[in-house]
């Protein structure tokens, strides 16, 4: 294993982290809070001790698959026990344990908090909270990868451990005009949502950081109703943009460069929209009695569908006291989560599709038993090893959700509250059921529960195999 | 540019490499899917599997804004496929690898016809290598600079050479002879020396001179340099057909031995004044009784590259000739150059080469300047020419008042077919032909040499 190599990238990693913690201490300038100066230190030491370490290039930069999962789990490890320091030191969380949980929250878009009160934070606290979420989601090895002249083909190793899906592609050959143009479509995406809500007449401040949740698809909010108290016509443009950074952004490449005719033809993309708009329909259908108004109950279907299949986590009402068909809905949707390629969390469709097309095949298999067929998805045959590896995901998946709902058990909370919280985690949504439901949080649970689930998080985020790989002892030992 | 290459074998991969770390957009095309993955997940590249001559794959590709598409895959007809449609679909530069010998006689009409930029047969590519190596029996290493005039050759030292612990600018003082050493390997590394770096014995040099000059200079340190007048060649490959017709025509007698009787039945019938035998060459006595011991020169063209390498150990032993050995896999290189072979010869190295060289003659019509790039010292270094077009800041001044960069060397200049050896007072005229040599790679322009 090249350790060098995934040291620079660490030291990289803490460079960049001191450069965006810059930003919530200007934050504090602006709104002359005292915290700041706990976010200009922990920016100045990331720097200096980032900077020691990259101060001298490596020689060697070949690695290999296993290399790249590494310091890919590895990187978000680091990124996340740096960044949770400003907030435990500001005191803002006066437990470092809270302190990370928030953070891993934040950097893996999951947007499940620990806090109680909301808008008791500094306001350069609720940025930097909400600011993890904008890098991370498109991820952090990506941007390094976009900035950085990186030299080697070796890095798309980095790029297909942080990035999520079945298959990885490059939608350039150049992997760094490829991490250039998801990181465009992204900032761009980003500050269209932003003018929008500050037309509507948000404040700037809220328009940023909820800006920046929705596009990560992370979930914190600055008020302690999440998004239920902003007008009616900006939880309309929260909806749909939400939605929107679900979608695989290979789809608005294909835009970007006129090739209409693929964009819309995306297997995957329309599936998902196909979700959204039957998951929305059985909602409204099934609340409109609650609501008493057609309008209101497809307003909040919509925002929750899109708030919880895209693994945002904002909640526009508290959907706990909601009938069970609908709750049972969003449960469901918890699991399949967004498109692959997008900045959601989640199963992913294409991954939900290629299970369903198995089990077609192997009920045709059943019938004609020497039928010979390839499953197909977007349009081509799909590789037997992708087919295995999306397999064993879903049996990785399913071993470390259980494993890890027994542990959080033993906090003795009720069963739909350990499961929804452990896939409310796992999948990077935020809010669950009940105690973790939009108006509850994770603070109840124990500190054992806490880094079980903060290990959810990331395994969730990277997609399970780079968190297992690192914590797998065959990698130590042929090092 | 934006370069598709069809077909991800030994060639293909080797370009792809080469050609992405020079800053090209590199995609590759093949059917085998593994292929594709293993290239693609090593280089910064992407990969499509697909048949290249497909028109849907080459759009997806992106044949339309593609400045280049090199065919390589292994059959010629699909090669001469993928650029006829290349040509129609994208309108770019094609180059296809066409081997077989029928299409060769006419590779003149096939290319015109057919819009191709170039054609490379590396069969032939090969023999042309070999037939320049034989050319210089000492030399371990012969390349051709400015159309043929001036020669890169690369020699290992004895270790009791006479220039051992000399100064580099005392074979111009002291031995009076105009050559000038643009390299020098010590072990596995590689130098660009100036005039005070001391050579010992056991290195190996790289150096430029007129075919004239070197060999005064051959002769003054006691190297054998004469043309062998006689070589033999063990199979009677493609390969072989080819250099055997070029050695003749060079005044060297050829002998061939091929185990297959029908084989050497063709070969005495194409080559009516080669003496062909018919045997078994990995049988000592055959090689013995057919006068290996007197040969001057050896050529193993087996198809086996373990074959061809204990056929040179065992030439090495039992004569004094000056051996080439084809290898065609060209993995553990380091651990090859250890053994006494003489010169390796690798046909799919030297298409790569041939292919990089045109890839950037192509570059040079568009703003670069680099005439010929040789990858020299196992792509360690390279040596480049400059065409000079127009007077600039490098133009009319003295090499010794100008501060060129670390690890680079001027090596020579051709001005109106003379060839000069720069030294201190010596300046570059518009014109001229410079020859620069550096470790520091992707030069694109004469001025790069300044510091």
């Amino acid at each position: 294993m090249n350790k060098r190599f995934i040291l620079y990238l660490l030291g990289c990693i803490l460079c960049f982290e001191a450069a965006f913690l810059v930003l919530p201490w200007i934050v504090s300038l602006i709104y002359k809070e005292a915290q700041g100066w706990a976010y200009l230190c922990c920016a100045v030491i990331l720097g200096v001790s980032g900077g020691t370490i990259v101060y001298k290039k490596p020689k060697n930069t070949v690695f290999y698959a296993r290399d790249g999962f590494v310091a890919v789990a590895l990187s978000w490890v680091v990124l996340s026990i740096a960044g949770a320091l400003p907030l435990w030191l500001c005191k803002d969380i006066p437990s470092y344990v809270d302190a990370l949980f928030e953070t891993i929250s934040g950097f893996t878009t999951t947007g499940a908090s620990i806090l109680t009160n909301v808008e008791g934070l500094a306001n350069c606290s609720l940025f930097w909270r909400s600011f993890t979420h904008w890098v991370g989601g498109m991820g952090v090895l990506v941007f390094i990868l976009a900035v950085l002249p990186l030299a080697g083909g070796y890095n798309m190793h980095l790029m297909r451990a942080e990035s999520p899906g079945i298959t990885v592609g490059k939608l350039v050959p150049r992997i760094r005009s490829t991490a250039m143009i998801l990181y465009g479509i992204y900032l761009a995406m980003t500050i269209v949502e932003i003018v929008l809500l500050l037309i509507t007449g948000m404040p700037l401040f809220h328009a940023l950081t909820l800006s920046f949740g929705t596009a990560g698809t992370g979930g914190f909010g600055v008020l302690n109703d999440s998004i239920a108290s902003y007008p009616v016509i900006q939880q309309a443009i929260i909806t749909v943009f939400m939605i929107l950074f679900g979608v695989n952004f290979n789809a608005y490449y294909f835009m970007l460069i006129r090739k209409w005719k693929q964009a819309f033809e995306m297997e995957e993309v329309r599936a998902y929209f196909l979700i959204i708009t039957a998951a929305i329909v059985l909602i409204t259908l099934n609340t409109m009695r609650m609501f008493g108004d057609v309008f209101a109950a497809f307003h909040h279907a919509a925002f929750q569908v899109g708030s919880i299949i895209t693994t945002t986590g904002y909640a526009t009402a508290d959907f706990n006291q909601w009938p069970e068909f609908s709750k049972a809905i969003l449960v469901v949707l918890m699991f399949i989560g967004a498109c692959a390629g997008s900045t959601g969390g989640g199963m992913k469709v294409s991954r939900v599709l290629l299970y369903v097309k198995s089990v077609i095949r192997e009920i045709e298999h059943f019938i004609h038993p020497r039928s010979v067929k390839a499953i197909r998805l977007e349009n081509r045959p799909v590789d037997q090893q992708a087919i295995r590896t999306t397999k064993v995901y879903l049996a990785a998946y399913f071993l470390i959700f259980f494993v890890s709902m027994l542990i959080v058990s033993l906090d003795n909370f009720d069963f739909t509250t350990n499961f929804t919280a452990i896939a409310a985690t796992l999948n990077n949504i935020g809010p669950g059921l009940n105690v973790v439901g939009p108006t509850g949080n994770f603070s109840a649970f124990s500190a054992l529960s806490k880094f079980v689930m903060m290990f959810d998080m990331l395994a969730g985020r990277l997609e399970i195999f780079p968190m297992l790989v690192l914590f797998s002892p065959l990698v130590r030992k042929n090092s | 540019m934006k370069i598709i290459i069809v077909g991800c074998g030994k060639v293909g991969r080797t370009l792809a490499g080469a050609l992405n770390e020079e800053g090209h957009d590199i995609v590759v095309v093949d059917t085998n899917a593994k292929l594709v993955e293993s290239v693609s997940s090593s280089l910064d590249i992407m990969g499509i599997v697909g048949n290249g001559a497909s028109y849907g794959v080459q759009m997806e590709a992106g044949v339309e804004e593609a400045d280049l598409l090199l065919a390589v895959t292994t059959s010629d007809e699909l090669n001469l496929l993928c650029c006829l449609i290349a040509k129609k679909a994208g309108n770019c530069h094609t180059i296809a690898r066409v081997r077989n010998p029928i299409y060769n006689t006419e590779i003149g009409f096939i290319r015109e016809e057919l819009g191709l930029s170039m054609i490379i047969n590396p069969e032939q590519a090969a023999a042309d290598e070999i037939a320049r190596l034989l050319r210089f029996p000492s030399a371990i290493k012969a390349d051709t600079f400015a159309k043929g005039r001036v020669e890169l050759l690369r020699v290992q030292l004895p270790e009791k050479s006479v220039l051992h612990n000399r100064k580099v600018m005392e074979i111009v003082s002291f031995f009076l002879c105009d050559v000038l050493v643009c390299a020098v390997e010590r072990g596995e590394e590689v130098i660009i020396p100036n005039g005070n770096f001391v050579l010992q014995g056991g290195d190996k040099i790289s150096f430029i001179a007129s075919a004239k000059k070197a060999a005064e200079f051959f002769k003054k340190i006691s190297f054998d340099y004469n043309q062998v007048t006689n070589t033999m060649i063990v199979g009677g490959s493609t390969i072989a057909i080819y250099l055997a017709e070029k050695l003749m025509n060079m005044g060297i007698e050829v002998k061939i031995i091929e185990r297959d009787r029908q084989k050497c039945e063709t070969l005495s019938e194409q080559l009516p004044n080669a003496v062909i035998i018919n045997g078994d060459a990995t049988e000592e006595e055959v090689l013995l009784e057919e006068g290996l011991e007197y040969m001057q020169s050896f050529v193993a063209l087996t198809n086996f590259d373990e074959e061809n390498i204990m056929l040179s150990l065992f030439a090495g032993e039992n004569s004094k000739a000056k051996r080439v050995t084809k290898v065609n896999r060209i993995s553990f290189e380091n651990v090859v150059e250890k053994l006494n072979l003489g010169a390796l010869v690798s046909p799919k190295h030297i298409t790569a080469n041939s292919i990089l060289q045109y890839v950037r003659a192509m570059e040079n019509a568009s703003g670069n300047n680099v005439e010929t790039l040789y990858r020299i010292i196992n792509g360690k270094a390279e040596a480049l020419a400059f065409k000079i077009k127009e007077t600039s800041d490098v133009v009319g001044i003295p090499f010794e008042k100008m501060s060129l960069k670390k690890n680079l060397l001027i090596c020579c200049i051709v001005r109106k077919n003379k060839i000069i050896t720069p030294r201190g007072k010596d300046m570059i005229m518009v014109g001229d032909t410079v020859i620069v040599v550096t470790t520091n790679q992707g030069l694109n322009d004469i001025h790069d040499i300044l510091a």
